[in-house]
């Protein structure tokens, strides 16, 4: 019988018992619940992040719009200007956010992409992992175990909370992905146990209160843009932890806090289009030029 | 306590924009075809309220009609699905709705031709689905277990009758009737699968009206 860990204290409980790390220890749970082998079970994992390369790749070579027409050639537009004059903050600043924006379009215009943990916020995790790998040189393997954290990091939350912007907002969407990212980056690093949580704690935390409010009720205003700017929020979160900054609140209390935050949160702000940006001046007249096209 | 895996959250791979509009609709799609268990002449889709507001701009129609043709979430079809010869095969139609005792992602699937039949489900959020009513019956279809479905007339004895023959694990157990002694439904949720000789061992049992066997789906 596998002892069910629905809560990071558990989680670092017990891979400190059995001393491994949060990918090793996941990795054998799951093979272990689906009754298939670590090796078929890791081979699950490299299909969503084969998924997750192609969406990039399909993403970079494309301005096609979504069928609102709204939005779509935002990736291309970086992609020139960094061509012309590279980013501030270097090659890898350039590479997340090129990848982000290239991934949430790609989901816009019905292409192919990995819900991570939702379609709308399916870009955080792939532009980070995807582009800190090139840059650092880091093996498919290391990778695969990058992935198993997030995921693992992500069904931690869900427990307490729907990974859904209809029932807790934009914070348990891009918000957890964001999170999810910076466990990721920060085990990538050469992160303990520990620093991984703190990155994700300190992820989480700045990001406590983000609403879904999106315009038309469609995934592209404000998502598409969120999704680079909370790619690079992961790296902030994983340089920060893996400096030994803690959350001066545990991680389960950051995902307490996030929970009632939800609780909370006006319904005209989870993904009802009732307030917020998409009951803005120029959102009403997008809705309107929607509405007639469709 | 729920069983949780990591592959809910890296997964799936699906054609966007939105889990719930788009992944989950062609789920329910893919549900409702395997409840029907027919070819599909002749279909109405009944979207209601955020499914109906919002449903063109995230696809929701097409996953709808993917899902009823048998396309996976994951298929590139879906996107151009209005324009393929398969679509072209059946005679389908939408309609939307306002309702709000429905769910906000509410459908109706309604099937016309040789066999009448009505499916309602709704689209709970991250790809997830039920459906919820079968004609009248209510009922509780996630996808996610092998499904026993048996529509009887309500008679003393039935339940056991037919669960003493599933040899593997049932999850759980959902029985409706309009009144005593009228039509009833069973819905059985398995661990495991059961085979075809089961299946039509029951549908020759005196007072049982219908029997399918709907499988999970696979992402």
């Amino acid at each position: 019988m596998i002892k069910s860990v629905n809560s990071f204290e558990q989680l670092q409980d017990i891979c400190e018992f059995k001393n491994k790390h949060i990918w090793e220890y996941a990795l054998e749970r799951e093979a272990e619940l689906a009754e298939i082998s670590t090796d078929a079970m890791r081979n699950l994992v490299k299909k969503s992040l084969d998924a997750m390369k192609d969406a990039i790749k399909s993403g970079l070579c494309s301005k096609e719009m979504s069928i609102s027409g709204m939005c779509g050639d935002d990736c291309d537009r970086l992609q020139r200007r960094y061509a012309n004059r590279g980013a501030l903050f270097g090659k890898l600043f350039e590479k997340i956010t090129t990848y982000a924006l290239a991934t949430i379009e790609e989901n816009l215009r019905m292409g192919k992409i990995v819900a991570c943990p939702t379609a709308g916020s399916c870009a955080i995790v792939p532009s980070v992992l995807v582009a800190v790998s090139e840059e650092l040189n880091i093996s498919e393997d290391e990778q695969i175990n990058a992935l198993i954290t997030a995921g693992e990091i992500g069904r931690i939350v869900s427990h307490k909370v729907a990974l859904a912007g209809a029932v807790a907002g934009c914070q348990a969407e891009c918000g957890v992905a964001s999170a999810m990212s910076a466990g990721a980056l920060c085990q990538i690093l050469g992160g303990t146990n520990e620093q991984i949580f703190n990155a994700v704690a300190l992820a989480m935390k700045n990001l406590l209160g983000l609403t879904c409010d999106p315009v038309c009720g469609l995934v592209e205003i404000p998502c598409v843009k969120r999704n680079p700017f909370l790619a690079i929020h992961a790296v902030t979160a994983a340089e920060l932890a893996i400096s030994d900054i803690k959350s001066k609140i545990p991680l389960d209390e950051v995902i307490d806090a996030l929970e009632q935050t939800g609780k909370l949160m006006s319904p005209t702000l989870k993904e009802s289009s009732q307030a917020g940006l998409a009951k803005t001046k120029t959102a009403l007249e997008l809705e309107n030029r929607f509405f007639n096209k469709m | 306590m729920r069983q949780s895996s990591i592959m809910d959250i890296i997964s799936p791979i699906m054609v966007g924009p939105s889990s719930s509009h788009t992944a989950g609709a062609v789920r329910l799609g893919l549900m409702a075809r395997n409840v029907y268990n027919a070819p599909v002449k002749k279909i109405t889709f009944r979207l209601y309220n955020s499914y109906a507001l919002t449903g063109k701009g995230h696809g929701t129609d097409k996953g709808l009609l993917a899902g009823i043709l048998g396309l996976s979430v994951d298929d590139t079809r879906i996107k151009n699905i209005f324009d393929s010869d398969i679509a072209k095969q059946i005679d389908y139609k939408f309609e939307y709705k306002e309702d709000f005792n429905r769910h906000p992602n509410a459908v109706d699937f309604i099937f016309d031709g040789n066999l009448s039949m009505q499916v309602s489900g709704d689209s709970i959020g991250a790809g997830e689905i039920v459906i919820t009513k079968i004609d009248n019956f209510s009922v509780n279809l996630t996808g996610k277990y092998n499904t026993l479905l048996l529509v009887y007339k309500d008679v003393p004895g039935m339940i056991s009758r037919v669960t003493k023959l599933i040899g593997v694990n049932i999850a759980s157990l959902q029985c409706d009737r309009y009144a005593k002694g009228d039509d009833a439904s069973m819905c059985i949720c398995l661990d495991g699968e059961v085979d075809k000789a089961l299946i039509d061992t029951i549908s020759n049992f005196d007072d049982v009206y219908m029997v399918r066997y709907i499988k999970k789906l696979e992402n």
